[in-house]
């Protein structure tokens, strides 16, 4: 069929236009090949998103494939909108974790706010109901010397806007968000990250997927009417570096949330499933209906017709392509069975959501764009979702050190007692609760642990079971090693979920990375998915599905590698929850498991400004995962009062921790001499578990795996003492003792740099 | 007993107050879009927002075909709850007096909060017990941007003087800046009560270790059986 051109796009699409589109020569070569001719406008736009990095995957698509996607529980892997795991008792759990870091670097509270937007579509697209957010955020340093200091101004602008537009979406649509994490480091400051991760709940036959079926059936689009916003927002503004002056210019192509119409969505959505009118469903979301009707056409083999005259526009005369770019938010794609139509758009109806039969199911295997009838693009839907070339990585280790050592903010002579403060008041240590207090996160009434009181968050299930959640990435460990920093991360997330008595189920990861065409960025990647396969294999806790986000990087350099882990888990019985705050005066405090601390990487190391180390020391994943068992068994048998794993800052910040949330103090002795004091007190590494209990209790589980009782609850201080085997024995005894108060006002540091003014400040 | 919770495209704890409701009684939700109020004996009007809350919180839901029926319900002595953003409403209705304005803060603020029973509001409370001195506490959640009460001085004294306060924040709970420490008042019948906290997210101590806001839906009970008895 001949292909006409409206007037006013006589003048077809030049190789130029392909390059600035973001296409290679090479790849605008073979979309011609495919072709058989130039494509015109309408197919040139539609290549150009599909064949980008963020659509297509193209640099790390093949290392993708080497990850561990099936186990005993995964009920959708990798591929569909969001991935499920079984819970038990007929109920699916949905999940996912997705990036929108570029627009929020652009535009802080829409980027994240439009970041969960999405990613609740992907788990309602698949049938569940969303029932919990996390978010996991990655900053510049928020603070300087000079008060006035802009650079840590504009941080403190983009945290204040991610956080408020993350709430707005969230708190808005009835989600609760549960959990998260943020993190403050220099890399960031040019790219921030903006992870969100979205859990949702269904029942196990009614799933569905998004593969269109049966040549005749209708398309429909449904949710918010097509507007010019987020045009090019995939390839322009995911595929490339951020430029410094740039960001202002591309503000018009970040999209603007509606948490309100999304709702509206959501529940439409869900009844329409429920009552079986749909046949496949799928989110528009970067790329909007290009992406969405290609893949669902690919997935299914079939091809599909659209015509753009039939979808309701918000901005009258937009051009065809533009209808078929446009990245708008709140809208829905579905296959209908004919007879079902009229039923689909009388509930679309009832829930005031917009909807449009739009296309039809073809058998002609092509993604065909019409206008009025008219044929305005003609594509083979192979050659636009699956022909795009991939690219194998030339991963090279850096011989330089890629990172400047961070600013030095404790003096190298500092007490313990001074470090443990200026780590509790660091902002990647400071309590967060300035921050999720701008979330709901009980809505939904299945919230059994919130932010704080635990180390994962714990959702109760119908059956009395609960699911438990967890996010987490160190990317100065993982810059420091990506291969073992990475394989850390897994382990955090797993230790989590044994402090609530969780066992893993599943795994989600969002790989955010700097240019992968440059070697040492490749190297980094490679070694991070090396390891995220080792960690999830040997916990059993597959990928179910994931994100990649690449080109995090600015005129200073790459971000430091962030592989975000989010996992989820399930514990028999939601009442044996565990807690981290220490309960009880007079209980014991045990430290657990095979832990061997450094100060390599650790936050007191940077806080004294040292330069990251090349390497961390390997870890014994299989010890490790014997700890966690225990741990989780000992949890889930009530047998504890409190379990925290030791993370960023050691020993010392964990018993801080458990002291604070639980608002008594304690008196610990630890063995060490005065020259391994610091390690013993602030040294990190995977694998320790702080318990507290019965003493009884506690020596039953030394039987199983590692564990010295180092003290007893009470008091309203936090008091540590060394006691050392060596002969001399000097320079031991007390060497911090911080009242309660003291620590938490040190805890409390973020409340001055965040939502201390209005929402424009 | 039936409580009927209404359900507006935007509301986000109806299923929670539906949920907390059917602990003590039966009860269903009503579409925003029709006015049969479906034989409840009382009505809830749960937190969310509404119609998107746009304009300002409960300014377009007071005028949906539900709140007109529930108005002359209210008319008639029946028994309404709104909380959060059903207080908000029940504000743009004039069923109640006064407003909500936006926390002193400026910010959506979640929090556990403290609240004393006062004397007012017993058709609520009166689960509670007896009116003590100090006051009973309750320990319930409180999830909102727009939370600040705020009365003009006149009508927050004849409020004082009829018995409308209802519920107050504990000394150094009150977060969003409401004018003496406000978090419940009831109208002069004492017929309809909104709160800002959260009771039907406290009634299982599974979540969130208070199960204290039962005892308000529980009091709705008492009061319509001791009605109807």
């Amino acid at each position: 069929m001949v292909i006409h051109h409206s007037q006013g796009d006589t003048l077809s699409p030049t190789l130029e236009d392909a390059l600035a589109l973001g296409l290679t020569r090479a790849e605008y070569e073979l979309v011609c090949e495919k072709q058989g001719r130039a494509p015109n406008q309408v197919e040139l736009a539609m290549y150009s998103l599909l064949w980008s990095e963020h659509c297509a995957y193209k640099h790390s698509k093949k290392l993708l494939r080497s990850l561990p996607t099936e186990g005993e529980h995964v009920v959708m892997g990798p591929g569909e909108n969001a991935g499920a795991v079984d819970v038990g008792g007929g109920l699916v759990c949905a999940f996912k974790v997705e990036s929108h870091n570029h627009p929020s670097a652009v535009e802080p509270f829409q980027g994240a706010a439009t970041g969960v937007g999405g990613i609740l579509r992907d788990i309602f697209a698949i049938g569940a109901r969303p029932i919990a957010v996390l978010d996991s955020l990655r900053f510049g340093e928020p603070t300087a010397p000079d008060a006035l200091d802009e650079r840590a101004a504009r941080v403190r602008y983009l945290l204040e806007g991610a956080v408020s537009g993350i709430g707005h979406y969230g708190n808005s649509i009835g989600v609760p968000t549960v959990g998260g994490e943020v993190y403050f480091e220099g890399p960031y400051e040019q790219n921030c990250l903006v992870n969100a991760m979205a859990l949702g709940l269904a029942e196990r036959d009614g799933l569905v997927r998004s593969a269109a079926e049966g040549p005749g059936n209708v398309v429909v689009l449904f949710g918010a009417s097509t507007g010019r916003d987020g045009i090019g927002g995939a390839s322009v503004l995911a595929s490339a570096e951020l430029g410094g002056e740039g960001a202002e210019d591309k503000r018009p192509t970040v999209q603007v949330g509606d948490p309100f119409e999304e709702k509206k969505l959501l529940e439409c959505s869900l009844e329409l499933l429920s009552r079986g009118l749909l046949v496949s469903l799928q989110d528009l979301g970067a790329a909007g209906l290009t992406s969405s009707a290609s893949e669902m056409a690919s997935k299914g083999e079939v091809g599909i017709d659209i015509d753009v005259a039939r979808v309701p526009l918000r901005e009258a005369d937009m051009e065809p392509f533009e209808v078929m770019v446009s990245e708008s938010q709140e809208r829905m794609l579905c296959v209908v069975e004919p007879s079902n139509v009229a039923a689909v758009l009388e509930l679309c109806e009832k829930w005031e959501v917009g909807g449009a039969a739009i296309g039809t199911v073809t058998d002609t295997g092509r993604m065909r764009v019409l206008r009025e009838g008219e044929l305005v693009g003609d594509m083979p839907v192979r050659a636009l979702v699956d022909d795009c070339p991939l690219y194998d990585l030339q991963p090279r280790e850096s011989s330089e050190p890629l990172y400047p050592p961070p600013a030095a903010t404790l003096a190298a002579e500092a007490t313990p007692g001074q470090a443990l403060l200026a780590l509790l008041s660091s902002p990647n240590l400071c309590s967060r609760r300035p921050l999720f207090e701008r979330y709901d996160s009980i809505v939904q009434s299945r919230t059994v642990r919130r932010p704080e009181q635990a180390d994962a968050a714990v959702l109760a299930l119908p059956d009395g079971s609960a699911l438990a959640v967890s996010i987490d990435c160190n990317g100065r460990r993982v810059a420091a090693d990506p291969y073992t920093g990475t394989i850390e991360a897994v382990l955090e997330c797993a230790a989590n979920l044994a402090c609530v008595g969780a066992q893993p189920l599943g795994t989600t990861n969002n790989l955010n990375f700097g240019n992968p065409e440059k070697p040492h960025i490749a190297w980094q990647l490679t070694e991070a998915v090396r390891g995220l396969g080792e960690a999830c294999r040997a916990l059993e806790a597959p990928i179910v599905g994931g994100n990649v986000s690449l080109y995090n990087e600015g005129a200073s350099g790459p971000i430091y590698p962030t592989p975000v882990i989010g996992m989820v888990g399930r514990l028999p019985d939601a009442r044996m929850a565990g807690r981290m705050g220490f309960a009880r005066a007079g209980d014991a405090i045990a430290l657990v498991g095979a832990f061997a601390p450094s100060i390599a990487a650790s936050e007191l190391a940077k806080l004294r400004g040292e330069a990251l180390p090349d390497g961390l020391p390997a870890i014994d994943v299989e010890a490790v995962r014997a700890t966690q068992a225990a741990v989780r068994e000992a949890v889930g048998s009530c047998a504890l009062s409190s379990a925290h794993d030791v993370a960023e800052g050691g020993l010392a910040v964990a018993l801080a921790e458990c002291c604070l949330v639980g608002g008594i103090g304690a008196e610990v002795t630890l063995s060490a001499s005065p020259a391994t004091a610091l390690v013993a007190l602030f040294g990190e590494a995977s694998g320790g578990f702080l318990l507290s209990g019965e003493r009884s209790e506690l020596l039953e589980l030394g039987g199983r795996v590692p564990l010295e009782l180092i003290g007893t609850v009470g008091s309203d201080a936090l008091t540590i003492s060394l006691t050392s085997d060596t002969a001399d024995g000097g320079g031991t005894g007390e060497v911090l003792r911080i009242d309660l108060a003291d620590m938490g006002a040190a805890h409390a540091a973020l409340g001055k740099l965040f939502g201390s003014g209005g929402r424009d400040e | 007993m039936k409580f009927g919770v209404l359900q507006f495209p935007g509301s986000c704890d109806e299923v929670d107050a539906l949920e907390a409701a059917r602990r003590v009684g039966d009860a269903e939700l009503i579409w925003h879009g029709e006015r049969d109020l479906k034989g409840a004996d009382a009505i809830v009007v749960p937190g969310g927002f509404s119609y998107g809350d746009y304009l300002r919180a409960g300014a377009i839901a007071r005028f949906s075909p539900a709140m007109e029926s529930v108005i002359d319900f209210a008319g008639e002595g029946g028994l309404v709850l709104g909380i959060c953003n059903g207080f908000q409403v029940l504000c743009e209705a004039h069923l109640l007096p006064g407003a909500l304005l936006p926390n002193e803060n400026l910010h959506f603020t979640s929090r556990q909060v403290e609240v004393e029973v006062l004397s007012g509001g017993g058709a609520f409370t009166r689960a509670c017990g007896p009116v003590t001195h100090p006051p009973q506490r309750l320990s319930i959640p409180a999830k909102h941007a727009w939370g600040r009460y705020y009365a003009e001085s006149e009508t927050l004294a004849a409020m004082d003087g009829s018995g409308q306060l209802v519920l107050r924040y504990a000394p150094g709970e009150n977060f969003n800046g409401s004018l003496h420490d406000i978090a419940g008042v009831c109208n002069e019948q004492g017929n309809v009560f909104g709160l800002m906290p959260h009771p039907e997210h406290a009634v299982d101590e599974l979540m969130g270790g208070s199960a204290d806001g039962l005892r308000i839906f529980e009091s709705m009970r008492m009061t319509v059986e001791g009605a109807t008895r």
